[in-house]
């Protein structure tokens, strides 16, 4: 209530006001921190990418390391020791990606989506501090895996003098791009989450789009297959995590920019439909 | 206060809510009551800007509410109870609420207070008792010291010494000027709580007074009076607003005429009268007797048996 207007009828006085703060980004985005680490969730979900990525990759790098012997020529050519030690990528995008879809669909199954927007009226502001904040607590933790996953598997591998060290030619790029594939696939599972507004759906959606359709692309004859596939999220993005640039493929940055527009375009759908639908 | 204009909310073909207009005013405790599914949470949630009204506007303070700049100061509210997180603490909840708008820690510790919940603060709320969610989801709405206070069935689930709580806590945020609506189905609490009544069914407004007015003025008030010369009692209180009930042959229900009117034309006539008392309508007769038209679930009754189509 404004001070300069007159009562217009007999009522007590107004309680002091509180200081009042405005909502910005910035408390928004703490208060989404705060949400995001006091979830037992979030802490084991994370935990279980980092140990899929670390675990996962020496497991593969030893594995290769003590069967190279008996290994057939053909493999051997095709062997790329820095995606060998990363190979837990795979099993990694898994939790990152539902951990993304719940950071909204959580709220929606709860309810506490509407305490959520009531704190913020303007709604954006939620959508925009979850998916930074998402991201870069995923993009944190997933490259500092990637690098130990990395370390580990190339010291096991290098007793077989199979080993390549992060000054090789696109090795650095390999690694590195393991946190921003994953992280994107945070922030195309956080857009889907907020899409779906259901947990299951979501997950369901997040990983028929990833790992379903690219299946699905194989089958198309290859006539087709050969352009349409490489363009594919999935795909496109995964580009960035080879060493080998191969056939029919996007060259490493142009699929990840791509793999980036698709997520660009689900979080502008999703903050479009945050704004528009009743809650 | 509250200001709403007209408001319609439809969901495809079915009105939730249809033109309404009211106004919630600081000061008094306003009942927001209706039958199960006459429009409250929809209206409720569009005062929050959670829901777009199809046409129609509602503001708070003076705005719409997503255009406060401080929301949680402008307006506390509690959506039915459980809109939290189940998997965090009852603490962590507040704290994070209270972070979009830097509410400081210590407010946190005194709402928590306030509602009595120091004990489990730091146990989530999953394992939360309806009561217990209860107060926590009034302890969010309290938190930005707010100047209106909306909240949604807040007695439901709470014990009797939670109920009493809660009716004096918002008598006595009302009496410091605070604007304050809550609703309920239940009429007995809210003439217990309230002063003042919105009432609406299926979606549209049937009352908008004082609790007292309510009363009078949706079932009237009667007579009972008790004579063994009723048939003469009876004419001589005919006239055209006067109608006279009889139940037993002794005893007239006599509605349009004061018990004063009654008693002088009983003396005049001579009439010994056995019993002459005032009958007011309780509240929950007041409610059913108006919102009889507005019940959106009502269980059929029961025709013959085993010929259900």
């Amino acid at each position: 209530m404004t001070t300069t207007t007159i009562p217009v009828e007999p009522v007590a006085q107004a309680p002091a006001p509180a200081p009042r703060g405005h909502v910005t980004q910035i408390r928004v985005l703490y208060s989404e921190w705060i949400k995001l680490r006091t979830l037992r969730s979030t802490f084991f979900t994370l935990l279980t990418a980092m140990v899929a990525l670390i675990g996962l990759g020496a497991l593969f790098s030893e594995f290769t390391a003590s069967h190279w012997a008996s290994m057939p020529a053909g493999e051997r050519a095709h062997f790329d020791p820095a995606q060998t030690s990363l190979r837990g990528y795979f099993l990694a995008q898994l939790a990152v990606g539902v951990l993304g879809v719940l950071m909204i669909s959580g709220e929606y199954a709860t309810g506490m989506i509407r305490s959520t927007l009531a704190a913020v009226p303007r709604r954006l502001p939620v959508l925009w501090a979850k998916s930074a904040l998402f991201a870069a607590v995923v993009w944190v933790l997933t490259t500092a895996s990637a690098l130990v996953a990395f370390l580990l598997g190339q010291a096991l591998m290098s007793s077989h003098h199979l080993g390549v060290s992060l000054g090789d030619p696109g090795v650095l790029r390999v690694v590195l791009g393991t946190g921003l594939y994953l992280t994107v696939v945070g922030l195309l599972g956080v857009a889907i989450g907020a899409l779906i507004r259901n947990t299951a759906g979501g997950i369901a959606a997040l990983f028929g789009l990833l790992l379903i359709i690219p299946v699905l692309g194989e089958a198309l004859p290859s006539s087709w297959g050969n352009h349409v596939n490489q363009w594919l999220p999935s795909n496109a993005g995964q580009s960035l995590l080879t060493l080998h640039h191969e056939a029919h493929t996007l060259q490493p940055w142009t699929g990840f920019a791509v793999f980036c527009l698709y997520g660009v375009v689900a979080l502008a759908g999703a903050a479009f439909l945050l704004k528009r639908r009743d809650a | 206060m509250i200001e709403a204009h007209g408001l319609t909310k439809r969901y495809g073909e079915r009105a939730a809510v249809t033109d309404l207009s009211f106004t919630v005013r600081p000061g008094v405790v306003t009942g927001f009551l209706g039958p199960n599914g006459a429009g409250k949470s929809t209206t409720m949630r569009m005062i929050l800007g959670l829901d777009a009204p199809t046409s129609g506007s509602v503001t708070v303070n003076g705005k719409a509410y997503a255009a406060h700049r401080a929301p949680l100061h402008e307006v506390g509210a509690m959506l039915e109870a459980r809109a939290i997180h189940t998997g965090r603490t009852a603490y962590n909840h507040l704290l994070a609420m209270a972070a979009t708008t830097g509410i400081p820690r210590s407010r946190v510790d005194e709402v928590v207070d306030v509602v009595g919940l120091r004990q489990v603060a730091r146990k989530r709320v999953g394992g939360f008792s309806l009561g217990m969610g209860q107060r926590l989801g009034i302890a969010s709405a309290l938190l930005g010291d707010p100047a209106t206070l909306v909240l949604d069935e807040p007695v439901n689930g709470l014990d009797p010494e939670g109920i009493l709580w809660i009716r004096t806590l918002l008598k006595d945020l009302a009496a410091e000027g605070r604007t304050v609506l809550l609703s309920s189905h239940l009429m007995s609490e809210m003439a217990l709580t309230a002063e003042h009544l919105i009432v609406i069914g299926r979606g549209r407004l049937i009352a908008d007074t004082s609790v007292e007015e309510f009363v009078t003025g949706a079932a009237g008030t009667s007579v009972r009076v008790r004579t063994d010369d009723a048939d003469q009692l009876r004419r001589l209180l005919a006239g055209p607003d006067v109608s006279v009930a009889s139940a037993e042959r002794s005893v007239l229900e006599v509605t349009g005429l004061s018990s004063d009117r009654i008693g002088r034309i009983a003396a005049d006539a001579g009439i010994a009268l056995a019993e002459l008392t005032p009958q007011q309508a309780s509240l929950e007769e007041a409610f059913m007797e108006l919102t009889r038209d507005a019940v959106e679930y009502q269980a059929p009754v029961r025709e013959k048996e085993g010929q259900a189509a």
